[in-house]
């Protein structure tokens, strides 16, 4: 066990901005979100995979709803308390041993820090995708058949709902329109599991990764190449790409952010060029009209120079940034991974090879 | 008739004064002054004495100054400021001013209230106003603020409660009460616009004592009636009304000025703008004429803010940077000898070298007793010069949007030290009255007026939401002094809006035409 405190969420914010492969929303009010809870209500402690009870029980608190509304309009701040007790109650369990992330991405990070400072709980270092997702079903407790009902759901006027859905892809369908009409923006409390599934089936570690990614782009002290170089050891990842956004084509469709961008290479990439695309996330990545990284896998965009991550909303032209793909939790390469959250769910044609085949692949055909 | 334009740099404060035909006639360059006022004055003289013009026919007087940013910078003159937030039961959660500086928020005495208001991103109530609410607050505030920031949520969309309650706090504290609203501040984003919102409150107090000391200026030389403007960050002007309604869109004007002055003096459009001065030098690009504008969040004085901010990068060159040998390592900047370049560089006679130096080793430059500088190493200048070659083509290249090569208009009192041929440049372009082109700037620029809102295109189909966005920014344009006749649209910015199920675009035009 151990505290998070301001330095923590700081960076935090930014790992699993970068975890957020583009999506999450904008870290910087989530953020604030967890500062002023922290400043209210003290330092919250952190618990690793290892040191919860097997039959203990915890609830993941999180934000649905569209990253542009929320810059807008946050929520009042009791919301987390008010979605997670609702849920605790129609449970029947009378003590909830912590709450944790759903994805790591820049609000959904944040959201449990709040819920944790505000009830005194917990926070337990893991999470349900290990990066961020578009959809409630594309969450590793789903691929191992957790339920992610029953389900409680707020907005910040005090409209409360309980949904118990026939199987998860409904509870994303249902939760969504509810999100609609409740402004864009509702608190969420789903997928309430025990020490023993948290064990099984969830992301470990993911808190403190976020923490150590985030401790290495805001490192002030190290030169660009070398804060990258330990970046990609941290993640074992690797660099596709440096680029400058020469165009970006949006599109709204039913209730996504979809589109893709064009990047046009710099320094040593330059008569190369590169396509992301991006439904929220980015999902699929294309150099000189190859296929180099694909969803499930994660593909991080980041500032060229601060290596701060990018969200696919503020992307913009003649922006520069380096294209940098991970490989994703095994949970996700497998066959029931890939049919939930691989390139042909999301309309892409394409059989999903996992990155570190594509890479090494592309560097035989150098040599 | 005649057009004086000063514009209050860091260092000198330029004044300048055109013909009829927007023809430059005379331009004097004196030092800044500590209270900016007296500097002001001092140029003007100088300007007036020895232009030698019939005072009666000046017309137009424009002023391009840092006062806004300065007291900013330094927390000085600011006005005590109370915010209402219109947004409860939301937005509680993060409250205004959070992750500002303190000393700041002592200096605006950190009154706020998060009363009920506000809409949905789709234009729907979020809550009612309630108007006991607001005037009990007043109430309460009576003698604690001097200055009202008025915020509501997602108020691009609609902002008729920030105007009703703009008119709540006029009918308590009287018409003259400067009062901020956010809507027609910043853009999307509450705690950013929020911020801006606050700080162009905080402002009231210096843009009034700004624009009666300049007029009192003109008033000293017996100049009386002229239309007075000042210079705002995207090359434009606004009224004295205003700008006292706007204080914080003087913000970054001096980098806007110069590259709007090099599209006038180079009759170029669109090109990328380097403007050197003595410690740093800036780069800017000229989209149709007009600066390119910057779309992330930036940074005024620690605060995170989203108003309209020209994208400007600066690096630490300029015409009296130091030069230094370190473990056979030549390094320019970013530390400069500044104002003191007349009195250290060694083509004055004294000890440090400077970037000027090895421009006039090289024969690029004449200033200074070229002697002084003769016993430094030919290649070893070749070598400086080409560092600082370096340092332009990295910064240029940040700002392009393509690889292909743009060309340069050069312009600034430290030009002298940039090379004639940089990587990346295909041709560098200067004017002999590039030193002033921030005044000249200042003085030809005209009259921009903006709308934001989002729309639906399914209810309101793109065309006729373009028009009205249109409509709405021409009105803001003519509030500020444009002539309706010369009104053009010169930009359109759509961002759809994600998860919105009806196709919702954020929807951003811009007009400008010329001063009546």
């Amino acid at each position: 066990m151990r505290y998070l405190d301001q330095a923590a969420i700081e960076h935090i914010a930014i790992g699993a901005a970068f975890l957020g492969t583009g999506g999450g929303g904008d870290p910087y009010i989530g953020k604030l979100m967890a500062l002023s809870a922290i400043e209210k209500n003290g330092p919250v402690k952190l618990y690793s995979v290892d040191e919860i009870a097997d039959d203990d029980f915890f609830i993941p608190a999180a934000m649905m709803g569209a990253p542009s509304v929320l810059v807008e309009k946050f929520p009042r701040g009791d919301e987390f308390v008010k979605v997670f007790q609702k849920l605790a109650q129609y449970l029947g369990k009378e003590k909830i041993a912590g709450t944790y992330p759903m994805e790591a991405g820049g609000v959904n990070s944040m959201i449990p820090i709040v819920v944790a400072a505000q009830l005194g709980l917990p926070l337990i270092d893991c999470d349900g995708m290990g990066r961020a997702f578009p959809e409630l079903q594309m969450v590793t407790f789903n691929l191992d058949g957790i339920s992610a009902t029953p389900m409680a759901i707020t907005d910040e006027k005090g409209n409360i709902g309980i949904f118990e859905t026939i199987d998860n892809k409904w509870t994303e369908r249902i939760a969504r329109s509810a999100t609609v009409e409740m402004g864009a923006s509702s608190l969420v409390s789903l997928y309430p599991t025990t020490g023993a599934q948290i064990k099984q089936s969830g992301v470990h570690h993911i808190v403190t990764l976020s923490e150590k990614i985030g401790e290495i782009i805001a490192s002030k002290n190290q030169e660009v190449n070398d804060k990258l170089q330990h970046l990609l050891e941290l993640v074992k990842g690797f660099e596709l790409f440096q680029g400058k956004i020469v165009d970006v084509i949006r599109e709204t469709k039913g209730g996504f952010n979809l589109g893709k961008m064009n990047l046009e290479g710099i320094a040593h990439y330059k008569n190369d060029q590169m396509k992301v695309h991006f439904q929220n996330e980015n999902l699929l990545a294309e150099k000189n009209d190859k296929v180099v990284a694909m969803t499930p896998d994660l593909i991080c965009l980041v500032d060229y120079e601060t290596l701060l991550p990018v969200t696919t909303e503020s992307l913009k032209y003649g922006k520069r940034v380096r294209v940098i793909g991970l490989p994703a939790h095994e949970k996700w390469r497998t066959a029931k991974g890939i049919e939930t959250a691989g390139p042909k769910y999301f309309g892409y044609d394409y059989d999903y090879v996992p990155i570190e085949e594509m890479v090494k692949k592309e560097v035989a055909e150098h040599v | 008739m005649y057009k004086i334009g000063i514009d209050v740099g860091g260092t000198n404060t330029d004044a300048i004064l055109l013909d009829h035909n927007s023809q430059l006639i005379y331009s004097v360059k004196s030092p800044t002054s500590l209270d900016i006022k007296t500097g002001i004055e001092k140029s003007l003289q100088q300007l007036l004495q020895g232009a030698n013009i019939d005072k009666t026919k000046i017309t137009h007087a424009m002023l391009g100054t840092t006062q806004c940013t300065n007291a900013i910078v330094e927390r000085k003159k600011l006005a005590k400021v109370g915010v209402i937030r219109l947004g409860y039961p939301a937005t509680a959660s993060v409250l205004p001013y959070t992750a500002w500086p303190t000393d700041m928020i002592d200096k605006l005495s950190g009154n706020y209230a998060i009363a009920h208001g506000g809409y949905e991103y789709d234009g729907q109530l979020l809550s009612a106003l309630d108007q006991e609410e607001i005037q009990k607050l007043l109430k309460e505030w009576q003698d604690e603020v001097e200055s009202i920031a008025i915020v509501g949520v997602f108020s691009s969309i609609k902002n008729d409660q920030e105007l009703q309650v703009r008119q709540w706090i006029q009918e308590a504290y009287g018409e003259d009460f400067p009062i901020s609203c956010s809507s027609l501040i910043g853009s999307v984003g509450l705690i950013e616009r929020e911020n801006a919102t606050i700080l162009n409150a905080a402002l009231c107090k210096v843009i009034e004592t700004t624009t009666q000391g300049f007029i009192q200026a003109l008033q000293a030389e017996g100049i009386f009636n002229v239309d007075v403007y000042l210079c705002q960050n995207d090359g434009t002007l606004m009224s004295i009304d205003y700008a006292k309604q706007f204080p914080i869109l003087t913000i970054a004007c001096g980098p806007t000025n110069s590259i709007r002055g090099a599209s006038y003096l180079s009759q170029i459009q669109n090109t990328m703008v380097l403007d050197v001065g003595g410690t740093t030098s800036d780069i800017g690009v000229l989209q149709d004429g007009f600066p390119r504008e910057s779309s992330v969040a930036v940074e005024v004085g620690d605060i995170r803010t989203n108003f309209r901010m020209p994208d400007i990068i600066s690096v630490g060159l300029g015409g009296g940077s130091i030069v230094r040998v370190e473990d056979d390592k030549i390094t320019v900047g970013p530390d400069s000898v500044g104002y003191k370049i007349s009195e250290e560089a060694l083509v004055f006679g004294g000890s440090t070298l400077t970037t000027t130096d090895i421009a006039v080793r090289l024969g690029l430059a004449n200033v200074g007793d070229r002697n002084l500088v003769a016993h430094i190493d030919e290649a070893f200048a070749k070598a400086v010069q080409e560092e600082i070659s370096l340092l332009l083509e990295q910064a240029i290249d940040k700002m392009k949007t393509s690889s292909e090569d743009v060309s340069l208009v050069l312009v600034g009192g430290g030009s002298i030290i940039v090379p004639d041929s940089i990587r990346g440049v295909s041709k560098i372009v200067k004017n002999e009255n590039g030193g002033v082109a921030n005044a000249i700037g200042a003085s030809i620029a005209q009259i921009s007026g903006q709308y934001e809102q989002i729309y639906i295109y399914s209810k309101e189909p793109r065309e006729e939401s373009l028009r009205d966005a249109e409509n709405k920014a021409v009105k803001q344009a003519m509030l500020a002094g444009a002539l309706a006749d010369t009104i053009e649209l010169v930009e359109v910015e759509e961002t759809p809006l994600a998860y919105h199920p009806e196709n919702a675009t954020r929807l951003k035009v811009k007009v400008v035409g010329k001063m009546v």
